[in-house]
């Protein structure tokens, strides 16, 4: 067992919350299985994991957790299609090489996908970009320009308009500020955009 | 061919010596001659196998160990001809990774083996003479039915886990594709789900120096006295080189010469890699028999899991209920991650609960056998969280 599970990061919660008990779940990029770990011990799921960093497969499958190390860009092709409940990408798809690509693929093996990004046009980093004229570095974004691994970051906008164009149905959207907690800033994307530092979104496909 | 029949007083295995091995014997097939893949039938054959710990009152604790191509039952505990460790000596007994105070282990010596299990060197008892040449060509599918035949015996219906590497993983493959309710979990380490060409190629050498071994005799060599040692040694060398990577060759040997100071202009082994794999020659000879290489690593080059369901490999593990742990090494080029890979994609396609790590050595083919604590730890990992699923399963 990983050691005390319990309690886990409010925005790691905030997902296992979108997730009905005793379902089929993948969590993609799934680190050292925190998430994962919760949600097969309290949400009694059936959990699977995909991880790129050895260091984090080894302490996940050590800690009794099904996880291949893979990369999402290459391994999601492989699942069939509606194999899961719901699929988990969090902070991760703006790392991928095709996000695009991804995120059908995410809704293809699963009814469900949760997508949780951190949202580029924050004010911060309007900010940072527009008065100061540097990169935006913060506890989302805690990279450098030349070490960051984000290389595809977006908007809540931009991925909003994505959804659209894949026709994906947003169910279900949260704000998050720094710290992962929920802030309720309206029904609107303006402000969305504006005062979020990361969101999550619950998707599924258009019926 | 039905071979052998039934004989009075048994067939005579004491003649190859094998009967005054350790362990355990039975004979398998009895009243029903087991069907092999080149469409012959064996029937009454021997099969000599090792256990250690003990099966719990429900069976429910036993591991099958299936060893690789020159492995046998010997896994941990001294071998009876070289007096060496035995192959797994590291992974398996009290406290270990696979801990014999909790499990039972049981490792047979394959079909087509030299270790007590039917094989080419076993005597023929219609002709009273070794099988040679006429013992049928098997497969890995052969093999495991024979284990199959093995656990029967056995009065065990459902094992804990089939692991092995190599040879052996190919091995857990076919278990977990044929006999899925067999088996709760299949661990596969350093496997793939097919012979490559280049795999095949290599073995191809092995083969063809054996052959060409004169005293290997057309396969006669034990009803003519004779014993192709120099040919099994050079297939043995040659195979060795693909067990190691070329930064453990390097590490250990670099280019130092053996008991020189200067090259001596002459074809002695002057450097220590060749006075090593000379050694590892001639001592392969004592414990192997030069047709059982023959036999078993054509049986390794047939083994192609996919080919029975129209090259689909994912279709051999549809709606498999098995628990998969794939481990692969970094360092390994014979059965290399991308293979390995493979068959976890197969596994993905189907659904399947795999979990699947690349070990990081540089140690080549051969980490599985080795000192690798990364390894360890994730195989006890899986081990443990397996178990406590299963008892949960169980409950339910």
């Amino acid at each position: 067992m990983v050691p005390d599970r319990k309690s886990i990061r409010v925005d790691l919660q905030l997902i296992a919350d979108m997730i009905e008990p005793h379902s089929r779940v993948l969590d993609v990029g799934c680190g050292d299985g925190t998430l994962l770990d919760y949600l097969v011990n309290f949400r009694h799921v059936d959990g699977r994991g995909i991880e790129l960093s050895s260091e984090g497969v080894k302490a996940s499958i050590s800690a009794g957790l099904s996880v291949i190390q893979g990369d999402a860009d290459t391994d999601l092709k492989d699942y069939p299609d509606d194999a899961f409940d719901y699929v988990v990408l969090s902070q991760t798809l703006q790392a991928m090489v095709q996000p695009k690509v991804v995120l059908s693929h995410l809704l293809r093996i699963s009814h469900r996908a949760i997508v949780s990004f951190p949202n580029f046009a924050h004010w911060r980093a309007r900010l940072s970009l527009g008065f100061l004229g540097r990169m935006p570095v913060s506890t989302t974004l805690p990279h450098e320009w030349y070490e960051t691994p984000n290389i595809h970051l977006c908007t809540i906008r931009d991925f909003v308009a994505l959804c659209w164009q894949l026709n994906i149905t947003i169910e279900a959207q949260k704000i998050l500020d720094a710290r992962g907690r929920v802030r309720h800033v309206g029904n609107g994307l303006f402000s969305a955009n504006l005062f979020g530092e990361q969101a999550v979104f619950l998707l599924r496909k258009k019926d | 061919m039905t071979v052998p029949k039934s004989h009075p007083n048994g067939p005579s295995i004491a003649a190859t010596g094998t009967q005054s091995l350790p362990g355990h014997h039975v004979r398998l097939g009895v009243e029903k001659p087991l069907k092999l893949d080149c469409g012959l039938e064996i029937a009454d054959f021997p099969i000599a196998y090792q256990t250690y710990g003990e099966l719990n009152a429900d069976k429910s604790n036993a591991i099958f160990v299936c060893h690789a191509l020159t492995g046998d039952q010997y896994l941990a505990e001294p071998h009876p001809v070289t007096g060496k460790e035995g192959w797994w000596d590291l992974m398996v007994g009290p406290g270990k990774t696979i801990d014999t105070e909790r499990y039972f282990v049981i490792c047979p010596n394959i079909l087509g083996g030299c270790m007590g299990t039917f094989g080419p060197k076993e005597i023929n008892s219609e002709s009273g003479k070794p099988w040679g040449l006429n013992f049928p060509v098997i497969t890995i599918c052969d093999m495991v039915r024979c284990q199959v035949l093995l656990l029967d015996h056995l009065g065990i219906d459902k094992l804990f886990a089939v692991t092995g590497g190599s040879m052996g993983g190919m091995q857990v493959l076919e278990w977990a594709s044929k006999y899925p309710k067999r088996l709760f979990a299949a661990i596969p380490i350093a496997a793939a789900a097919h012979h490559t060409a280049q795999n095949i190629a290599f073995h191809e050498v092995g083969r063809q120096a054996i052959m060409a071994d004169p005293d290997w005799c057309e396969g006669d060599y034990l009803n003519q006295g004779k014993n192709p040692t120099k040919g099994l040694a050079v297939a043995r060398m040659a195979a060795h080189i693909t067990y190691l990577s070329d930064q453990s060759l390097h590490r250990k040997f670099g280019r130092r010469l053996q008991d020189r100071d200067a090259l001596s202009y002459g074809f002695d082994a002057e450097f220590q890699v060749e006075s090593y794999l000379r050694h590892q020659g001639i001592t392969f000879v004592d414990r192997f028999d030069a047709n059982s290489y023959l036999y078993i690593t054509r049986a390794m080059d047939y083994f192609d899991l996919a080919a029975n369901h129209d090259g689909n490999l994912a279709d051999a593990f549809k709606d498999t209920p098995v628990r998969f742990c794939v481990i692969s090494f970094t360092g390994d080029w014979l059965y290399p991650t991308e293979e390995n890979r493979r068959i976890v994609h197969a596994l993905n396609s189907v659904a399947a609960n795999v979990s699947f790590a690349e070990v990081e050595s540089d140690k080549g083919h051969d980490a599985f056998l080795l000192d690798e604590p990364e390894f360890h730890r994730l195989l006890k990992g899986f081990l443990d969280c397996a178990g406590k699923n299963k008892a949960d399963a169980g409950n339910e």
